[in-house]
């Protein structure tokens, strides 16, 4: 399944089902399948920076840059299992651990001050400075019980969340014809 | 695809708060103190950027539908098949010779009248009017259009532009057959550009560049001119831009309806049932989709010419827009979406960003503060 015709066959979809942890249904790959082709236009099998920003609701979220790495250069397969998170079956965990990879950059497992500062300053660009995005993330990693050098693994991010008491609200519904 | 660059700021004073049409979601409205777990949940955000993967209103307005087959079974294909050599066969040739016929008579009056009739310019325009309907009457005929035209002709006053929805190059045409349009059109390469440099010139056409930003000025001044003067023709004018789909409508430029006149609006639709009548330039050339269309059944299409609209008082350009794109949206049947055509060929502005983040950090600052 490495090139993008446009036939899927059953054991294409049964193979990206199980990759992704059955967190889509058959009909919803074939959906995602039709999307991915609409948005691979030179057909090379992934879908490039410009076509990612050719879509204007993508282009003008604070954190397009961030999940466009994540996903640049994904075939299908990567594709759905990248988008299975935002799935209504995925579980708290796998988007506790989605949320953790979007902030670890450097994928070493760990988020330190730095990777929360740059997060924080793609969503608040100029409107803050720099000096208050460093003084608020000390001073609430802080109340949380943190250091300025603490390293963030995954378990605690699900800690704070599950600490929290609204639900984390991250699904997406894939349109079925 | 070519490169896509980042729009220009005067691009930007086209649009509507966009604001109201996206999802406010990222804006947390609680003030509850801020805590850690507030800053790292990026949840909000990250579901937008998902949705926008997963499905986008703007790349919508652009796909052609492809329609159902309907030959798939075994007395339904033979028949389709006698529909193909019937269509391409003699169908087919039957409008190629009714629009060469049609070219000759054209040009054979054409030419001698705009060369002969030069100082008589009052008549020589009238008959190169004429001339023109009569040429785009036999286009029309040359993919056997079917079109039920509703509502008042327009007529030639003064101070006054017609506006319609745009899927084709052929709604000019469609048009045009009833009443000689002057038309503001992208100047385009090949055999069409030779057309409008020539003939289209004899009924009035401005002429505009895409991606030249300084050019807007001098259309807007062109646009002006043209409305002012006594016995021009009446002005059609596409605000969308550029061809969608016909079953969207996106963001009107504001152009038509800043220049002070009575906007009179038209709406298109067409019917799918034989031919899908989108131009998906991104996909054909204008001669593909000629030849698409004369080798179908028929193009049906319903034209409805509706009220005159006055600018009301205490309107900006933009309200007045957008009015008048939902008046034609809904006697049409069409979705409105809230986005800029242009975004087709460039980037949207970093602006929209900005006011996101912008919405968030004044949301984090006030919460810091709360005890």
């Amino acid at each position: 399944m490495g090139n993008t015709s446009s036939m899927l066959t059953q054991y294409d979809i049964e193979e990206v089902q199980e990759h992704c942890n059955n967190t889509f249904s058959q009909q919803e790959i074939v959906s995602l399948y039709q999307r991915f082709c609409q948005l691979d236009r030179n057909s090379g099998g992934f879908i490039s920076a410009d076509e990612f920003l050719s879509v204007p609701e993508f282009a003008v979220n604070p954190l397009s840059q961030r999940l466009f790495r994540m996903v640049d250069g994904l075939n299908f397969k990567e594709f759905v299992a990248f988008l299975s998170a935002f799935s209504s079956r995925a579980t708290l965990q796998h988007k506790v651990e989605f949320i953790f990879k979007v902030y670890d950059s450097d994928g070493n497992g760990k988020v330190a001050f730095s990777d929360l500062l740059d997060v924080l300053r793609d969503l608040t660009g100029q409107f803050i400075s720099e000096q208050q995005r460093e003084l608020v993330l000390t001073h609430v990693l802080e109340e949380a019980g943190y250091k300025k050098d603490s390293l963030l693994v995954p378990s605690d991010f699900m800690k704070l969340q599950i600490l929290g008491n609204t639900e984390l609200k991250m699904e997406v519904e894939v349109p079925v014809d | 695809m070519s490169k896509l660059t980042s729009s220009s700021s005067e691009l930007d004073l086209d649009r509507p708060n966009i604001e109201d049409y996206l999802p406010t979601d990222s804006i947390q409205e609680p003030h509850a103190k801020l805590r850690l777990r507030d800053l790292l949940d990026i949840s909000p955000t990250l579901t937008e950027a998902a949705g926008a993967i997963v499905d986008d209103s703007f790349t919508r307005c652009f796909k052609s539908n492809p329609p159902e087959p309907w030959n798939w079974n075994v007395y339904l294909f033979p028949l389709w098949c006698l529909g193909v050599v019937v269509r391409y066969g003699i169908l087919f040739p039957g409008r190629v010779l009714i629009l060469t016929f049609g070219w000759i008579i054209f040009l054979s009056c054409y030419i001698p009248v705009h060369l002969l009739l030069k100082g008589h310019d009052k008549l020589r325009k009238r008959l190169e009017r004429a001339l023109v309907e009569l040429i785009c009457s036999f286009f029309v005929a040359s993919w056997t259009g079917v079109v039920k035209y509703h509502g008042p002709r327009p007529c030639a006053r003064p101070k006054q532009v017609f506006v319609a929805n745009h899927t084709s190059m052929i709604d000019f045409i469609v048009l045009e057959q009833m009443t000689a349009f002057a038309v503001i059109m992208q100047k385009h390469p090949g055999w069409v550009g030779l057309l409008q440099s020539t003939i289209l010139e004899s009924v009035g056409c401005i002429w505009f560049n895409r991606s030249e930003a300084k050019d807007r000025e001098i259309v807007a001044r062109k646009l002006r001119e043209h409305v002012e003067g006594a016995d021009n023709n009446p002005l059609l004018i596409f605000p969308e831009g550029t061809c969608v789909n016909n079953h969207y409508t996106v963001m009107f430029k504001k152009g038509a309806f800043e220049l002070g006149s009575t906007v009179c609006p038209i709406a298109i639709k067409y019917n799918k049932i034989f031919v899908d009548a989108f131009w998906n330039s991104r996909k054909q050339s204008f001669t593909t989709h000629l030849l698409q269309l004369m080798t179908s059944w028929a193009v049906v299409c319903d034209v409805w010419y509706l009220e005159p609209q006055n600018m009301k008082p205490g309107e900006t350009p933009i309200e007045f827009a957008e009015r008048v794109r939902g008046i034609i949206s809904v006697r049409a049947g069409l979705k409105m979406v809230p986005w800029d055509g242009y975004l087709k060929y460039s980037r949207p502005s970093p602006k929209h960003r900005e006011s996101k983040q912008q919405c968030f950090a004044e949301s984090v600052l006030r919460r810091l503060e709360e005890k």
